[in-house]
């Protein structure tokens, strides 16, 4: 029999969502108190944390160091049960390794980094639990950390994964959808100003659609980044009702 | 919106897995009821005054059938009387996942506006779904489901006064009151007829089981699996005999190219299995190993029941079990049934009040069928259609049910409908989810239709095909150039614009594969408005056109090619005689005439070269019937006549064909879809060598070249027909032409054209195929997009199986509707004298070969009652000395053996 159904004629998903519907987003900041900034991000069943050190002086070659702004450090890992499978994830494999850059290149667009010459901010992510759109729930999670850590940005960074079946796109896709042979676009954006600070994707896909799946991809980003802006609207009272 | 979630939990076979995954649940799903008014849905499927006359059920109500009901009855639940029925999620997935036609089937309904189908998502809605419990069988839970989805339901709608009815034959789910749909149906007052079409449920088998067992126990899946990973068993297709009801053999695929086969025979050794199951068979020691046996027999036991033919057949068996010869075998257990409606006629029980049946399918392979029905008296002389149910162990026939009846046997459209359904033609009517993807009418030709067309509006382009052609797929033009060349188009309808990839439409058509021409009757592969009216390329209108322009010398050497997606008004449709006419009438000078002149003058040049270049002229007898208007029976037939018209067309075809096939070989190498012609292997040669030798004419065979050479130069005198029969000889030589994706073969030689590639980008109306390969071409110089599956090359080449399976079926309902209308023609008209000649030569009949009819019959020598003459047959010059010198088959209408 052929493969999952992944949209049903009534409009419904495996789990139950209609196309446009993020799942369920839920997010802590400051878990760790030893770290600069922290934060725990569950997008459904993908669970990950991040944790933020710095501004501080480069460590290692001091040679590595920019005069003009601050370089910033990502290292992304998974847990070893952070799959069905249990395996060892080293670091340094070749997955991680590109989406620690990925990481990078989208936290480099957004952090005021010009604020700190010849230094350095490190964020480290690791996903606990996986189930699909594991870089966008790597960024949501660490732009929380960012602005724990107090670090300016120019706004949040929000990401979102969307998919393309049956001339439709769906939003935050899950592990099974991923799988089930559907193309997926991964987006970061600058929500308020509406710019794109990272689009990867490295399915097959007609050019005519992808301006809709963008458009999807926006969209589905901007769901995510009121869900964040009221996480540290509530985390800021949180803080002040306890410093009162 | 998002209410609760919960986690699922699955583990998968080998190396056990824990799958978690989310499943929201919802409060904004609908019951999809007109008289409900808490729910605030847009639009509701089902009425509020719900009426199926039923004594069970008299009042109002919704009918929710359960899975097997589904899976089982579904003849009955198509019915146009069942209408406001409520199918859950549930039984749509455990549907889906069981029956792939049943599936298909059921979404027809659903998706039919008349037959007020609501499908009501379940497991996602609040109240309905339910977890599995402790020690429940994913089976229990899904009936669990079922069951409380329908007391959601009808608390739900108690308020509103109407009552939700569960259709199961399930012992638990019935304890809960519901009804069975034997006992629904039954009691539906409006119509009898529908109680016959129920499949035997489980209770009724048991009454018709005797008590003796007929057959050995089928083993089960588990063991046939690893009896199979072993060695001992085999699987393989199962193909019963079409002489020998006692005799089948099961095709083996062995590795790679090598299949074997495995003789089986006896009914013990059959055990069971019905033509095109998938079985697992035993080898039997070698001593006991058979040759098929010769004889021909007929399982016509109309006066014998169930088990009292024993001896007669052993007896059979034996007598051939003499020699020991091929692998035999016996069958352990079905591993898949193929089991599909079956077209045939009951014989009809001599016990008068008997309401079981037996029925004889129309193909002989098939066994036959044990049905009861209360109409039989109705049917008799009407062609039915059965399915069958199960064919438990001590049953010597297998149980069916009546599905529904095709029309008195012998009429007309009766018939056709049988070698239809026989030859697996898709024939229904297009759905409504099918059409809905049609252009609005009235349609024009918008702006955005012309930015990637060229205008070709001012040429003159004109069709030539056959009279009484409505799907015209093609024009020509040809016009001198400035610079003194020809510029010659061909303009195909453009279909793809009208088909996208992807749609239903597009589903139907890939299934169907291809028109279906039968004698005076079309099974179109797209709808009519379509076909016959906005793809076809008629005089005087604006047709959108796929062009494929050449600049050619007066040498026909191709200077140019081009390929472009057009616009065209065609100036004249015309029939090949009516083309004919006017290129030989020297005093019409206008500009379509002057364009055929053209066109012909290139078509003749073209054809030389090919012969040149080796390709075969075939021959094989065509003949076309002329029906009365009125009454629709054929009057009078005629073999096909061709003429340089004819001629002048394929070649141009050939020609885009081939221009076509080398662009988009050019472009995806992967993924194009072409088409090929195998050289045969030199032993299909035998026939036409014998039949050449017999006559002292040598035919050479070693390439395709040689032979056609060899076939223009066999000629004997005073026998003109004798060159026409080699050829015809010839074509029986040949393999079958076939599909392909160029990615997955590397012959891709065509041996009757005698060209390196080629394809079919000529006929998008009527064949598949070609849609493809505009889609492809369309890619290619950038007119249009791609899709995914059209650049993989696995789900191109299941295409190509499905195509070439579809072709070769819609040829053999030609040649039966020919056949039969042959049968027709000739009821009315006796005994008729004809020249004939004598094909083949075999042991006990000959087969003769009547041109004027294109009709092909065996003559026996010896008929029932009376022997036949001595006769001397003589394998290596196939001939029959015959000692009365008077045995001449022409004067006889010749038994048509089918």
């Amino acid at each position: 029999m052929a493969g999952l159904e992944l949209l049903s004629d009534q409009g419904y998903r495996l789990d139950g969502r209609k196309a446009t519907e993020l799942r369920k987003v839920q997010a802590r900041m400051g878990v760790f108190a030893q770290a600069d900034g922290s934060a725990y991000l569950e997008q459904g069943n993908t669970k990950a944390l991040a944790v933020v050190y710095g501004p501080h002086e480069i460590r290692g070659a001091r040679s590595r160091a920019l005069h003009d702004r601050a370089i910033i450090n990502c290292q992304y890992s998974m847990a070893t049960f952070s799959t069905a499978e249990r395996k060892r994830r080293p670091h340094g494999d070749r997955k991680s390794t590109e989406m620690s850059l990925h990481l990078k290149q989208t936290f480099e667009a957004a952090v005021l980094t010009q604020l700190y010459p010849r230094s350095q901010i490190d964020i480290y992510v690791k996903i606990l639990q996986s189930d699909g759109g594991n870089y966008s729930v790597c960024v949501n999670a660490a732009t929380l950390a960012v602005i724990d850590a107090g670090i300016p940005m120019r706004d949040y960074v929000c990401a979102c994964t969307v998919g393309f079946v049956d001339e439709t796109s769906l939003a935050d896709l899950c592990y099974a959808e991923e799988s089930g042979g559907v193309s997926s676009l991964a987006l970061s954006l600058l929500p308020r100003g509406g710019q794109i600070a990272l689009v990867q994707m490295d399915a097959r896909l007609h050019q005519d659609h992808l301006d809709t799946l963008i458009e999807a991809a926006m969209t589905a980003c901007k769901g995510v980044s009121k869900v964040l802006d009221q996480v540290v609207r509530q985390h800021l009272q949180e803080g002040s009702t306890l410093r009162e | 919106m998002l209410k609760s979630k919960t986690f699922v939990k699955k583990t998968r076979a080998g190396g056990v897995m824990k799958i978690v995954r989310e499943h929201y649940l919802r409060d904004d799903i609908w019951c999809g009821s007109e008289a409900c008014r808490e729910c605030k849905q847009e639009s509701t499927v089902l009425q509020a005054e719900a009426c199926i006359e039923s004594n069970l059920c008299p009042y109002p109500h919704y009918v929710v059938p359960d899975t097997n009901v589904v899976l089982h009855q579904i003849d009955v639940l198509e019915d146009p009387v069942i209408r406001n029925v409520i199918i859950l999620q549930t039984v749509l997935q455990e549907v889906r996942h069981r029956s792939a036609p049943v599936y298909k089937r059921l979404k027809d309904m659903i998706q039919a506006k008349e037959k007020l189908v609501y499908t009501f998502t379940n497991e996602h809605h609040r109240e309905t779904y339910i977890e599995r419990e402790q020690g429940e069988s994913a089976n229990d839970r899904n009936d669990r489901a079922i069951r409380v989805a329908v007391k959601w339901y009808s608390q739900h709608l108690k308020a509103d006064g109407l009552k939700v009815v569960l259709l199961t034959d399930d012992q638990g789910n019935k304890e809960k009151a519901e009804e069975s749909i034997d006992e629904y149906v039954k009691n539906l007052t409006a119509n009898p007829e529908l109680v016959d079409r129920l499949a035997l449920s489980k209770d009724d088998k048991a009454e018709i089981i005797s008590s003796k067992v007929l057959f050995p126990e089928h083993l089960p899946l588990s063991k046939i699996q690893s009896g199979i990973k072993s060695g001992t068993f085999l699987q393989g297709t199962f193909k019963a005999s079409r002489d020998n009801y006692l005799e089948a053999t099961v095709f083996v695929q062995g590795e790679g190219e090598e299949s074997t086969e495995v003789l089986i025979q006896g009914l013990q050794n059959l055990n069971r299995a019905v033509h095109q199951d998938v079985v697992a068979v035993q080898l039997l020691p070698r001593n006991q190993w058979v040759l098929p046996s010769s004889v021909v027999l007929q399982d016509d036991g109309a006066a014998k029941d169930d088990d009292v033919d024993g001896d007669e057949e052993e007896k059979a068996v034996i007598s051939a079990a003499e020699a020991a010869g091929k692998p035999t075998g016996k069958i352990v257990g079905i591993i898949k049934r193929n089991w599909r409606p079956f077209c045939g006629m009951l014989n009809v029980s001599q016990i008068k009040e008997s309401t079981r049946h037996l029925f004889t399918p129309a193909d002989r392979r098939i066994p036959r069928i044990r049905i009861e029905t209360r109409q039989a008296s109705t049917l008799v002389g009407q062609r039915i259609m059965v399915a069958i149910d199960g064919w438990p162990k001590n049953s010597r026939y297998p149980n069916g049910h009546f599905v529904r009846s095709l029309g008195s046997a012998g009429e007309k459209g009766t018939e056709e409908a049988v070698l239809l359904l026989e030859h697996d033609v898709p024939h229904q009517a297009f759905s409504q989810n099918v059409l809905s993807f049609l252009p609005k009418m009235p349609w024009g030709i918008t702006p955005e239709d012309m930015i990637k067309r060229q205008d070709l509006r001012h040429l003159t382009v004109c069709s030539v095909d056959p009279p009484g052609c409505t799907d015209i797929d093609d024009a020509l033009h040809c016009r001198e150039l400035e610079n003194g060349n020809l510029e010659v188009g061909v303009h195909i309808a453009d279909v793809s614009h009208f088909i996208r990839p992807g749609n239903a439409l597009d589903k139907e058509a890939a299934n169907r594969g291809t028109t279906v021409y039968l004698c005076g009757k079309r099974i179109d592969m797209v709808p009519e408005l379509l076909s016959s009216n906005l793809c076809s390329l008629r005089s005087n209108v604006e047709r959108l056109a796929f062009s494929c322009i050449w600049e050619m010398n007066h040498n026909a050497e191709i200077l140019k090619t081009q390929f472009t997606k057009s616009v065209i008004n065609s100036k004249a449709s015309l029939t090949y005689a009516e083309a004919q006419m006017r290129i030989d009438d020297t005093n019409k000078k206008d500009d379509i005439t002057e364009s055929l002149r053209g066109l012909n003058k290139l078509a003749k040049i073209l054809k030389r070269k090919r012969i040149e270049n080796g390709a075969l002229t075939l021959s094989s007898l065509e003949v076309r019937f002329h029906i009365d208007s009125e009454t629709h029976d054929p009057i009078d037939l005629q073999t096909k006549e061709l003429m340089e018209t004819n001629s002048m067309v394929e070649e141009f075809m050939l020609l885009a064909n081939i221009s076509v096939a080398q662009k988009i070989y050019d472009e995806f190498p992967d993924c194009a879809l072409l088409r090929k012609h195998p050289a045969p292997p030199p032993s299909n040669y035998d026939i036409l060598l014998k039949a050449a030798k017999s006559k002292n004419v040598e035919i050479h065979t070693d390439s395709a070249k040689a032979l056609a050479d060899s076939l223009d130069v066999a000629k004997v005198d005073g026998f003109s027909y004798f060159n026409t029969l080699l050829r015809i000889l010839a074509t029986r030589c040949m393999m079958q032409a076939v599909y392909f994706c160029s990615g997955m073969d590397s012959d891709f030689h065509h041996y009757g054209l005698a060209s390196p590639i080629y394809t079919h980008f000529t006929s998008p109306i009527r064949r598949y195929a070609d849609i493809i390969v505009h889609r492809l071409l369309a890619v290619a110089i950038g007119a249009d997009i791609t899709y995914p599956d059209l650049m993989d090359k696995h789900k191109q080449s299941a295409l190509c199986n499905n195509l070439n399976y579809r072709h070769k079926m819609s040829q053999y309902a030609q040649r039966a509707s020919v056949a039969f209308h042959t049968q027709l023609f000739f009821k009315s008209r006796g005994i008729l004298n004809e020249e004939g000649f004598v094909l083949f030569v075999r042991k006990n009949a000959i087969i003769v070969l009547i041109p004027k009819f294109g009709l092909e019959g065996t003559v026996f020598f010896d008929s029932k009652d009376k022997a036949g003459p001595s006769l001397v047959f003589d394998e290596e010059i196939p001939g029959v000395s015959v000692a009365a010198p008077d045995v001449e088959p022409q004067a006889k209408k010749p038994k048509v053996d089918r």
